[in-house]
């Protein structure tokens, strides 16, 4: 991840564009580990396995802010590599092209009006300037697809033995997800209505009574499949997106850095209630989902085993 | 039988006095506009064709635009209720009034992709302008010419008509303009699909009968000298729209007809049960998609290449160069296809394949913004209404290529893919850059078509207002996608308030009041404007419809004119 960052650093400066920018995209909310802290409940009624408390979402994090016109946060590796690629190369350059082209029709139609020069030159062909207007932006295509290509390479990594991989299928229109690496159980994801979502403090159309819960810096592998019509599944903070196809096997992972709620909505038009299926990802530290895996007639996997055992013990 | 009426005419004016006046003589109301075969006057059915439709789409989107002001449902139980009771069934349930909104998502997309942009660029301003810009007394196959637009009178009823039968949870076809299976086989009963893909198979018919004209006709019948490389930019971008149309839409066909019979047949081309794919149908719909949205834009291409040049008083800077880059872009057109379907799970190396190529794609545009602007350089510009909206063009629409150069990546589509940022985009390029080409055609051979001068300070007003709406209304569209706002919902978390509200409230309303201004122009110049000189643009037009009167006579190039 350093290697490509240092990578996309370089290609900014030849581009010697939005380096001024940069500050602006640096600021990311503080107060979510505390949060976090906050939301992780006691471990001593772990004997008894009892759901932990429902994490509560943070203003600004994992979810859309009214009147905001950026990328929302990102909190994976992948993400941030994807935004600093949009907000620091694309961003800036796509500009600078749009500015430039205003720029010279502007300067064109001064110039050039006819009170200005009322006799048109009849030169139609300048080999030299055609050349160069053809190869300048070959180059510079050339350099946005290297980050591109990495970032390609990035998304399609492959993930550790570590990964807990987790089964989503889209219904219509609901969410399924599925553990096989924890005893195989499934959760069953609906919207709440208005009315549950504004008790539960949750987002309008975003909430959902049963979130698919991960635990924090671990890759999570995710399959994707439908029971019905396509579907897709959708973390934007995650910049994770992988439609969801009767009859396939999808395959797409993210490592979620930060603990926290994440909201996102599907994304492939699937019928009537389309707009009704939310996504919310609760990532919580591994002794909190052990907690909830077991709360859920689930079983912990290796290593995760020895952690439950230690947190039983206590 | 037109024909016969005419020639009967002709031969008996033999050695008449007004043997040489004949080309102007019209058969009766009847035969003229419904037996016609005149490339002209079918060119003016085709272009009120598009606007009627235009007008039809764009009131839908002022529902969707309606629905989406506010957070929460406003409206859709209202119209899925009077629809319904319209064709005597009682109250809808809440998944009715939902479905309701995919029906107008999909007759707007579809509307005005088929029944708007491509009659009026291709069959309206094609039909008028191509036979007379390469010096031709008419189309090759003039009766085909006839059929091509008639099928889209029944292609439209069965689309308008769907709306009226039932389409799985509602009334309508409520599956997008793609159509994508298997929601548009098992997920929606009834024959609400049935008549869209019915219609799409009129409309495609229609097209690729065009297409076979404008290819035979440019290859066969320029006048002497007219070689293809003295052809007019606009008769170039319609010979390339005409190739493509002719090798993407039978792509389409196919895979809509595969759709009927997954359908009703037992067929599961697109059904995993049977051993289909649903990713099948992605492919084929977008190996005919893609090259469909530079269907969309090509001819606008050509009419901004025609008119930049007149009032530039230039000749098209690096006419050769603009040519090959409409010919690349309709190569490179074909292969790019699965960017649409980044997200539908291809592997990593197709992926690859296709964000590289697609960005291959803005080399040749490049070319063709930096070269409306080399031809304006060293000019002697005058800014009439034709040129101010294409000035619009170029501008609006490099911002919607700039965009598209951020869609290619796949790494970042994956975020973007099906949000808003996907409709601002090709809003910007069809919206912004098809639509203003269209009217920047439209004022530029108004007077030529109708011998009328249209009135220009109208022209102008109907530009900014529409200017400052289309923006207003579109370019918040990129924040909302950049917040992940998906596209295709008829109601959002509370988050995107903000810029719904302005889009809807402030931009569609200013769009809609400069269209006033046109359609209050238009009816004021057909009836009192000043009549319309030959050529009412100087000595920058040079193109040879600019050579014959205002209008043109019904027959023109009797003799054939020669082309140094």
């Amino acid at each position: 991840m350093e290697v490509i960052q240092r990578k996309l650093t370089v290609l900014l400066a030849v581009f010697a564009l939005g380096t001024a920018l940069a500050p602006s995209y640096a600021e990311a909310p503080s107060n979510v580990a505390a949060t976090a802290a906050v939301a992780a409940p006691a471990a001593t009624n772990v004997a008894a396995p009892a759901a932990p408390a429902v994490a509560k979402p943070v203003e600004g994090m994992g979810q859309p802010v009214a009147g905001a016109y950026g990328i929302q946060p990102q909190v994976t590796d992948n993400g941030h590599f994807a935004e600093q690629m949009h907000n620091w190369l694309l961003m800036p350059l796509i500009t600078a092209i749009s500015v430039f082209v205003l720029g010279l029709l502007l300067w064109v139609m001064a110039r050039y009006r006819r009170s200005a020069n009322p006799v048109p030159s009849k030169n139609a062909h300048n080999t030299l300037i055609e050349v160069i207007w053809t190869g300048l932006p070959v180059l510079i295509l050339a350099a946005v697809f290297i980050p591109s290509f990495q970032l390609l390479r990035a998304q399609y990594a492959k993930v550790g033995a570590n990964a807990l991989t987790v089964k989503v299928t889209g219904n219509q229109w609901y969410w399924t997800y599925k553990y096989p690496d924890n005893g195989d159980f499934e959760v069953v994801s609906n919207m709440l209505s208005d009315e549950q979502a504004k008790a539960a403090g949750e987002p309008r159309l975003l909430g959902v009574d049963n979130r698919l819960v991960v635990p924090v810096g671990t890759p999570i592998k995710i399959i994707t499949t439908s029971a019905d019509v396509i579907h897709s599944f959708v973390v934007p903070a995650f910049w994770t997106k992988m439609d969801a196809v009767p009859g396939r096997l999808n395959e797409t992972s993210f490592k979620a850095n930060q603990v926290g709620v994440y909201y996102g909505q599907c994304s492939a038009l699937c019928g009537a209630r389309h707009a009704y299926m939310p996504i919310v990802v609760d990532v919580v530290p591994q002794a909190v989902f052990n907690q909830w895996v077991l709360a859920h007639g689930g079983k912990l996997k290796g290593a995760a085993v020895t952690a439950a055992a230690t947190i039983a013990k206590n | 039988m037109t024909d016969a009426a005419i020639s009967v005419d002709a031969f008996q004016a033999h050695g008449a006095e007004e043997h040489h006046h004949d080309a102007d003589h019209k058969p009766a109301f009847f035969a003229r506009w419904f037996m016609s075969t005149n490339h002209k006057d079918i060119g003016t059915l085709y272009l009120i064709f598009a606007i009627i439709a235009g007008i039809i789409g764009g009131a839908i989107s002022g529902l969707m635009r309606a629905e989406l002001a506010d957070p929460g449902i406003q409206y859709l139980p209202y119209w899925a209720n009077a629809l319904s009771h319209f064709v005597g069934q009682g109250d809808v349930n809440a998944n009715g009034a939902s479905h309701m909104w995919n029906v107008l998502i999909t007759a707007h997309g579809l509307i005005m992709v088929f029944f708007m942009v491509m009659p009026a660029m291709i069959g309206g301003f094609g039909n008028w302008f191509v036979p007379i810009m390469i010096g031709a007394p008419d189309m090759a196959f003039p009766r085909m010419n006839n059929i091509s637009f008639w099928l889209l009178i029944p292609s439209f009823v069965l689309l308008l008509g769907s709306g009226f039968v039932s389409g799985g949870s509602g009334l309508g076809a409520g599956n997008g303009w793609v159509l994508y299976a298997p929601l548009s086989t098992y997920g929606s009963p009834g024959p609400a699909v049935d008549m869209a893909i019915l219609s799409l198979h009129l409309a495609g018919a229609s097209s690729i009968l065009g297409a076979i004209n404008f290819i035979t006709t440019i290859f066969n019948m320029r006048a002497p000298g007219m070689t293809l490389h003295k052809m007019p930019l606009f008769v170039w971008s319609v010979l390339v729209t005409a190739f493509l149309l002719l090798l993407a839409l039978p792509v389409l066909a196919a895979a809509i007809t595969m759709l009927l019979t997954d359908r009703h047949f037992g067929t599961t081309f697109y059904d995993p049960a049977g051993g289909g794919d649903p990713i099948l149908y992605q492919h084929l719909f977008w190996f005919f998609g893609h090259p469909e949205v530079y269907i969309m834009i090509l001819p606008g291409f050509g009419m901004i290449s025609q008119i930049v040049s007149t009032f530039s008083r230039k000749p098209v800077f690096g006419y050769l160069g603009m040519a090959y880059a409409m010919v690349a872009i309709g190569v490179v057109g074909f292969i790019v296809w699965a960017h649409h379907m980044f997200t539908s799970g291809l592997n990593e190396n197709v992926k690859i394949y296709f964000t590289a190529a697609t960005m291959v794609i803005a080399v040749p545009t490049g070319i063709k913004i930096f070269s409306w602007i080399a031809t304006m350089w060293g000019g002697s510009l005058s800014f009439e209404v034709p040129m101010v909206w294409a000035l619009g063009f170029i501008f609006m629409f490099t911002v919607g290529g700039v965009t598209g150069v951020v869609l290619a990546n796949g790494g970042i589509d994956q975020y973007t893919h099906d949000t808003y940022y996907v409709v601002a985009h090709f809003h910007y390029v069809l919206s912004l850059g098809a639509v203003f080409s269209l009217f920047a055609g439209f004022y530029y051979w108004f007077p030529k078509m109708s011998g009328r001068m249209l009135n220009a300070p109208l022209g102008y007003l109907h530009f900014w207002v529409f200017f400052v709406g289309v923006n207003i209304l579109f370019l918040p569209m990129h924040f909302l996608g950049l917040q992940a706002m998906p596209r295709r919902v008829p109601d959002y978390t509370d988050a995107y308030t903000y810029w719904n509200h302005i889009e809807s409230v402030y931009g569609y309303t200013i769009m809609a009041f400069g269209m006033v201004f046109f359609f209050v122009n238009v009816a004021y110049s057909l009836i009192a404007g000043p009549k319309a000189p030959a050529n009412p643009w100087g000595e920058g037009a040079t193109t040879l419809e600019w050579t014959l009167p205002s209008p043109p006579p019904y027959h023109q190039f009797e003799t054939l004119p020669k082309i140094d």
